[in-house]
């Protein structure tokens, strides 16, 4: 892996200049000035909020060109969009738009069931979904400066960001306690490369910014996934969505800063009218699953 | 020597990055995220970030007054990016208001969006030697005070200023391998 060159350089410096922070879905330039004026550090720029494309159904595609632009002259923070997995043209769109980071999908109808985006090809940087290591290592070999984990969005549900989010870390608490003679048998088992795994062995963590997403609908929540290990975390349906989205972004911006301190949470978590009413996964069809779309 | 650590405010950021030159240099640091933080550290870093939403907590928590009061006690201040921008006198584009700790004008993502993010190379003017810097959505500083000292500059461009015991510069010095800046910083402690 490469991790000497400018381009790779400024993609997860800008990744690690998220930390801490909150990214919000918005359909909009109104729900941008929301988010920053509740403290977002970034928005996520998208047609339909995942509860809604899960609703909804059809194709989901990248937003149009005009609403992002709209929304990226409506606020000063970083702009992301989605675009649809293994869709290098709408990528290509995103980054010529000048958007400061593309998420490659899960949440989008994919493009391709077998290949993702060639990301190193890209000068704008790209954030992408895992549910395990196996699913991180490859997409950062791919070019991914960012990771998150998937979770499943449009849920209000945390259970699979909780899994998710267990798995990676838990993945690599175990491979730092491996041999070197051991690594290559394993890079081999997840189907990543021995330098990726190796790099992960000596610093028993990701060489990008690790976050969180997927069924995120309170502080606590929120609190939960930094506790768990991730660095930031995203928010889709849970703020426009619930029955007061101000208050809730204000709250879960705050219980992702002070994550660690629980009075804080308590204080952030009070008179927040009613969260978005949440779906149990075990109703879901492993089809319906957004986050089996891809691995 | 029995120091107080080294306060990184570590409310959204670059705080991770900050303390990871802080423990290659041997030296204690605290995070802060609250006033009361603050009175056990001799120094703070005000890391980059989104200026938007740091300005926010602190305005709401206390620590916008607290950092000034740090200041006038004679802590050295050190911000970068964001940090920089808060710093500031006046911010530009859009106008938001600052902790006004130096006299000098800046303005946000003043290069363009992440596209123009970049890696450059000057001259750290108190030792003379070259220094890497990276510009991430980089802000600008767009004029100085005549007691504002020029650390660096960039093709024209002003990009790390001192003024008494406060430091501002416009790129990510904690991205870098090597950080003549922080020491030089640590040196004022």
């Amino acid at each position: 892996m490469s991790t000497n060159n400018e381009q790779w350089r400024v993609k997860v410096g800008l990744a690690e200049m998220l930390k801490g922070g909150v990214i919000m879905d918005v359909v909009n330039a109104e729900q941008a000035e929301i988010a920053q004026e509740a403290g977002a550090c970034a928005v996520m720029a998208l047609e339909r909020v995942p509860a809604d494309i899960r609703k909804q159904g059809g194709v989901a595609r990248t937003s149009s060109p005009k609403i992002i632009k709209e929304i990226m002259e409506a606020v000063s923070i970083p702009v992301m969009a989605k675009a649809r997995i293994g869709h290098f043209v709408e990528a290509q769109i995103l980054q010529e738009l000048g958007v400061d980071f593309v998420d490659e999908s899960e949440v989008l109808t994919p493009a391709d069931e077998e290949n993702h985006i060639y990301k190193h090809d890209f000068r704008v940087p790209f954030v992408c979904g895992c549910r395990n290591l196996s699913e991180a290592l490859r997409r950062i070999a791919e070019g991914a400066a960012m990771i998150r984990t998937k979770g499943e969005a449009g849920t209000g549900n945390v259970v699979e960001a909780v899994r998710h989010m267990r798995s990676i870390v838990s993945e690599m608490r175990k491979i730092s306690t491996l041999r070197k003679d051991e690594l290559p048998v394993e890079a081999k088992k997840l189907g990543v490369s021995l330098p990726l795994l190796e790099w992960i062995a000596e610093h028993g963590k990701l060489p990008v910014p690790n976050f969180s997403a997927g069924g995120i609908a309170t502080p606590a929540d929120a609190a939960l996934m930094r506790q768990l290990g991730a660095e930031a975390v995203f928010v889709g349906s849970g703020i426009f969505k619930s029955s007061d989205p101000r208050k809730r972004a204000k709250a879960i911006v705050l219980a992702t800063t002070h994550f660690n301190d629980p009075q804080a949470i308590l204080e952030a978590s009070f008179d927040l009218g009613e969260a978005m009413p949440g779906i149990d996964i075990r109703e879901l069809t492993a089809a319906a699953m957004f986050q089996n779309r891809d691995e | 020597m029995n120091k107080l650590p080294v306060g990184i405010l570590a409310i959204q950021g670059g705080y991770e990055a900050h303390a990871k030159v802080l423990c290659s240099l041997n030296t204690p640091f605290l995070y802060v995220t609250l006033p009361t933080h603050l009175y056990k550290t001799s120094a703070l870093i005000i890391p980059g970030g989104e200026s938007t939403t740091l300005l926010k907590f602190i305005t709401e928590n206390g620590l916008f007054e607290a950092i000034i009061n740090f200041k006038q006690q004679g802590h050295p201040i050190f911000g970068t990016c964001a940090g920089a921008v808060l710093m500031a006198h006046t911010v530009k584009n859009p106008d938001q208001p600052a902790l006004q700790l130096m006299d000098i004008v800046i303005e946000r993502n003043a290069y363009g969006r992440q596209l123009a993010s970049c890696i450059k190379f000057g001259k750290f003017i108190p030792n003379q030697e070259e220094m890497e810097m990276v510009f991430i959505r980089a802000p600008k500083i767009k004029a100085i005070n005549k007691t504002v000292e020029i650390l660096a500059q960039y093709d024209e461009e002003i990009v790390c200023v001192k003024q008494a015991n406060c430091i501002a510069a416009t790129f990510h010095p904690e991205l870098s391998i090597s950080s003549p800046l922080h020491i030089y910083f640590l040196s004022l402690i």
